[in-house]
């Protein structure tokens, strides 16, 4: 027996073709868009039993379905997202595609830094807000996102930003009195709050008096502000330095009460100086 | 003459034999071709500037993760999710895997196709959000079985957040085009 290219032929034809009909593909009557959480049907077409498989990242779903009997889903799709359907048949697939979009804003993802920033910061403090439905699914619609930055004291700054694909962000400087502030983000009736810290700035006219006491001079400066007139947090360290024939003492006193006092020895002619942070302050010849 | 006919049908079938090798070689080789990507400039990504090192390395870790989601999804293993994805996004995948394996299913995943566009850095460098213009094909399998494909394309949001030594997809939505 020998080759017969025709046989061979005929066969794989056979094949392709069984193939074929298997994978026939048919539109499936699915809406293009439905909203997450929707109650929604789908008509079929055709007789006897298939399977329905819903597929995409977001969820997968399989139901038995009786062609000609409209398929019925009770808010089971609600991640949003690009779905495949296939209605699989006895003889044919039916397929289609469609989105799963977004509902109402339900929640807001608030992201504030710092939480913590000195006065007066031009820009110093970003808003950003991610918009999300009851589902998690990140509404795309635009949607207005109104920004509040307030304290006790002052007018507040507010700003209305729309969401561009699901994000909203603000900047807004820091105020020029020292305190917390509520950082507010609002759609609608939802809100978040967050509070920023404004805290003082560098000081401002660093100043000490010198007195004799004993064998010591008693060093204190006045109380610390900085040049908006915020008093310098407690803890804030203040060196002093004491210079006298080549040798060198330095003290480093944390601030109580606004004020920060320490004793170095009494020299003659000895120069004793004061700085906090990158703050010189006055420098003070010591005759006592 | 038994020989001369196990002979005949041998010869008859090894065309065929041929043919499906050839046919799965070539199935083969396009499941493990790269997808191709195109990457728009990002000349305007919102309030902060994207350096180039950081523009590729969330691109970098933004094509992985679609590597990790089709591994998942195919073998049904959340776990593999764990180095790329993060936050929601991981959790809605893990959500997927657990109906995928409730139902006997399973889905491959092959992206084709990627044009990423970055679309936004915030302001405190947090996170980047990117459009993704993608062609996949999707397969489904229902107990090993499979019932369709299909060629897809449509677009990903994806918003990416630094971790320790890699960017991580937080968010992942398909949007309509």
């Amino acid at each position: 027996m020998r080759f017969r290219p025709t046989f061979s032929l005929a066969v794989w034809g056979i094949v392709i073709s069984l193939t074929f009909a298997r994978a026939q593909t048919v539109p499936l009557a699915m809406p293009k868009h439905v909203e997450a959480g929707s109650i929604f049907s789908v008509s079929t077409e055709g007789s006897g039993k298939a399977v329905l498989y819903i597929v995409g990242p977001g969820q997968a779903l399989r139901h038995d379905v009786q062609l000609g009997e409209k398929i019925e889903f009770a808010s089971e799709l609600h991640n949003a997202g690009h779905y495949s359907a296939f209605l699989v048949g006895p003889l044919s697939t039916q397929t289609a595609e469609f989105d799963v979009i977004a509902e109402q804003p339900s929640t807001l993802s608030f992201l504030a830094k710092p939480s913590r920033l000195p006065i007066d910061s031009h820009a110093g403090i970003s808003g950003v807000v991610y918009v999300f439905d009851a589902f998690r699914n990140l509404v795309l619609v635009p949607t207005e996102v109104s920004f509040e930055l307030s304290q006790s004291r002052g007018a507040a700054q507010t700003r209305t930003v729309a969401t561009n694909n699901g994000v909203a962000w603000v900047k807004l400087d820091s105020a020029s009195q020292a305190g917390a502030a509520q950082f507010l983000a609002r759609v609608g009736g939802i809100a978040e709050k967050r509070v920023i810290q404004q805290v003082p700035g560098e000081p401002c006219n660093l100043r000490m008096s010198a007195r004799k006491s004993g064998a010591w001079v008693e060093l204190e400066t006045e109380p610390l502000r900085d040049c908006k007139g915020n008093a310098v947090p407690d803890g804030t360290i203040v060196t002093f330095i004491e210079r006298n024939n080549g040798t060198e003492s330095t003290v480093d006193v944390p601030l109580k009460r606004g004020i920060a006092r320490t004793n170095l020895p009494s020299n003659d002619g000895a120069t004793i100086s004061v700085a906090t942070g990158v703050v010189m302050g006055n420098e003070i010849r010591w005759q006592p | 003459m038994a020989a001369v006919t196990k002979s005949g049908r041998a010869q008859a079938v090894a065309p065929l034999l041929v043919a499906s090798s050839i046919f799965g070689t070539l199935l083969l080789m396009s499941a493990v071709e790269q997808p191709a990507v195109r990457v728009a400039n990002a000349d305007s990504v919102g309030p902060r500037t994207l350096e180039a090192q950081t523009r590729s390395a969330v691109i970098r870790d933004y094509l992985a993760a679609w590597s990790s989601l089709s591994h998942a999804l195919d073998e049904n293993n959340a776990h593999l999710l764990d180095t790329d994805f993060t936050g929601l996004a991981r959790e809605k995948l893990s959500d997927t895997i657990a109906d995928q394996q409730k139902l006997g299913l399973r889905t491959l995943y092959l992206d084709r196709q990627h044009d990423i566009h970055l679309i936004f850095y915030s302001p405190e460098g947090l996170s980047v959000q990117l459009l993704d213009s993608v062609e996949y094909d999707v397969q489904v399998l229902d107990h090993d079985k499979v019932q369709a494909t299909q060629h897809v394309r449509t677009q990903y949001l994806a918003v990416l957040t630094p971790t320790e030594v890699r960017w991580k997809v937080r968010i992942f939505q398909s949007t309509p085009e």
